[in-house]
């Protein structure tokens, strides 16, 4: 730090100075109005906007709560909701299940780490289009999967989930898993480094087993990755869009519809704005539940230390 | 970890391993389908399987997708440029001031922003579609980059802010005594210590941006669409039998800049994924 130039200059109560004080103030100034205007005053527009009969053009008129009621009796919305359980519940079991396990099996001083490592991270590069687009050719009902496994000789082998609007949802969280699981793994092996060693061959020496260490010693130490994970599995759960639409679009029918599919499609193409404003207003409920007690109890007991 | 001799193969290594390489063949099954589908001729791909060898490798696919979304991918570069260089260099800015300057109301202002790292953008979808119309910029390159800058904010700041909350407050202070004003502790001081965290900036937005779809669909149309827009139109819309060589090669050039920047910089771009998670 000591090539650095800094003159040293009297300090004296000058217009300059005054501009110096407000500076940082003003620097932040532009970015504190485009946070306030681009998420909060938007948040509130389509608050305003779900309470009106808005269609194809925004409205002001004063609808009341006709657009809520209109969502609770609406089947495809109950449909997506259901979807976004089964759907998120999938996603995020399996991706924890796997990332987990991955991560553990990594940590055992395997060669070829770091190659292992860049592969099975990967798919979180891509784009969530490119993902649909490549697990809708290979899990393609006759063309996919399904003729692999015949030609390699399993003769009555059928995979047709694809088009099976009762399994169709399952294709999504294949896709989903296969794109994030490696992420969470990268998270876990990140938790497993910090671990302290010293604790790991005490334990060794007391006899304990190697999985027995794992199970009730270093994963439960290894909580605040654990919750860390969910939020990010649950945060991308709730905003999947891409991956329906490139995968799926919604069908058959709207058996995979998800709430940010059903937005899209209401607000952009179908005319029905309030109704989209209403249902939009919805998932940010459904992401603050899950994100205000963590945000809450993340700044909390950053405070305590 | 040095310290330890490679362990004896056991029969328990050997599952370890074989369970790993298992895994490793899943991930990289998809991807190297893509390539070969892409490869092949559709004739090929009626007679084959998903995992044949191409009969002769056909460069057809490459071309007719290149046809059909290489303009779209110069539009994502064209957004993505900007857009990435700007939102960095506001975040860098900001996480300067949250860190090093702060003054009442800013803890409020970073909670603020933090919330937007979680913000679900279809809350925000209706007013920012009516403010670009308003603007003039709907449908335009300039549009979507601006949209990106303001909703790549929040992560760029809590980038440069955590980075900077490590930087000894002691640095900054001796540098404020000896007369150095705003800029030049930023410029002099800070800047030269933030190339690793400029680094996963850098990487984040542009994965984030280039791999957007949200915006690009509601805020762009037709000859302004980003490369994963065009992508999703020329596998998603059924005009005639479905090219599936063309659809591969088209999402293996939609995914190969991420791919590349992912196999360059892999570091920080892990780097950029934990951040928000590790560090809160």
């Amino acid at each position: 730090m000591s090539s650095i130039a800094l003159q040293a200059r009297p300090a004296k109560a000058s217009p300059l100075d005054a501009l110096q004080r407000w500076l940082p103030k003003l620097v932040l100034a532009p970015s504190m109005l485009i946070v306030l205007v681009g998420f909060y005053a938007y948040i509130g527009w389509t608050f305003l906007l779900s309470f009106t009969n808005s269609r194809f053009m925004p409205s002001y008129k004063w609808a009341g709560l006709q657009q809520y009621e209109r969502l609770w009796d609406n089947d495809r919305w109950w449909v997506a909701s259901q979807n976004l359980l089964v759907f998120g519940g999938m996603f995020i079991a399996i991706s924890l299940l796997i990332g987990v396990v991955l991560a553990v099996l990594l940590d055992q001083r395997i060669r070829r780490e770091g190659l292992i490592r860049t592969i099975y991270l990967y798919p979180m590069a891509l784009s969530m289009i490119v993902t649909g687009t490549a697990w809708q050719w290979l899990l393609n009902p006759g063309l996919g999967l399904d003729k692999l496994l015949r030609d390699w000789g399993w003769e009555g082998f059928r995979f047709d989930w694809l088009v099976d609007p009762d399994r169709v949802i399952y294709c999504l969280v294949i896709a989903a898993v296969w794109q994030a699981s490696g992420f969470v793994m990268a998270l876990f092996l990140a938790g497993l480094r910090s671990v302290d060693q010293s604790i790991i061959r005490a334990a060794q020496v007391d006899g304990a087993s190697l999985p027995t260490i794992y199970l009730r010693i270093v994963l439960p130490s290894l909580r605040p990755v654990f919750f860390s994970a969910l939020m990010i599995l649950a945060h991308i759960a709730i905003k999947s869009f891409d991956l329906v639409a490139a995968m799926t679009a919604g069908g058959p029918g709207y058996s995979s519809d998800l709430p940010a599919m059903f937005m899209y499609a209401h607000t952009f193409t179908r005319g029905q704005m309030g109704l989209g404003a209403a249902s939009a207003m919805l998932m940010l409920g459904a992401v603050m539940a899950i994100i205000v007690p963590y945000l809450y109890s993340e700044l909390r007991n950053k405070r305590h230390v | 970890m040095s310290d330890f001799a490679q362990p004896r193969l056991t029969l328990g290594r050997l599952t370890i391993h074989a369970t790993l390489l298992l895994a490793c063949a899943v991930y990289l099954v998809p991807l190297i389908v893509m390539l070969l589908t892409s490869f092949k001729t559709p004739e090929d791909i009626r007679t084959g399987n998903l995992l044949s060898w191409p009969e002769a490798f056909s460069a057809m696919g490459w071309l007719t997708a290149w046809d059909s979304i290489g303009g779209y991918f110069w539009n994502s570069v064209k957004i993505v440029l900007p857009a990435v260089l700007i939102s960095t260099a506001l975040g860098a800015i900001n996480g300067y001031v949250l860190s090093m300057w702060r003054f009442r109301g800013s803890q409020l202002f970073f909670g603020l922003l933090l919330f937007g790292c979680f913000l679900p953008f279809q809350v925000i979808l209706l007013p920012a579609s009516f403010t670009l119309g308003k603007l003039g910029l709907a449908n335009t390159t300039t549009g979507l980059v601006l949209v990106h800058v303001v909703y790549g904010l929040a992560f760029t700041t809590l980038f440069f802010r955590n980075f900077y909350v490590s930087v000894p407050d002691a640095l900054v202070r001796a540098a404020r005594l000896d007369g150095a004003g705003f800029f030049t502790i930023f410029g002099r001081i800070l800047l030269p210590m933030s190339v690793p965290i400029i680094m996963v900036c850098l990487i984040w937005q542009f994965t984030q941006i280039w791999n957007d779809f949200l915006f690009g669909v509601v805020f762009a149309s037709g000859d302004t669409q980003p490369v994963t827009v065009a992508l999703n139109n020329l596998v998603n819309t059924s005009t005639g039998a479905k090219q599936y060589n063309v659809d591969m090669a088209a999402a293996m050039i939609a995914g190969l800049p991420t791919l590349v920047v992912y196999v360059v910089a892999g570091k920080y771009f892990l780097r950029g994924l934990t951040a928000g998670a590790v560090k809160g």
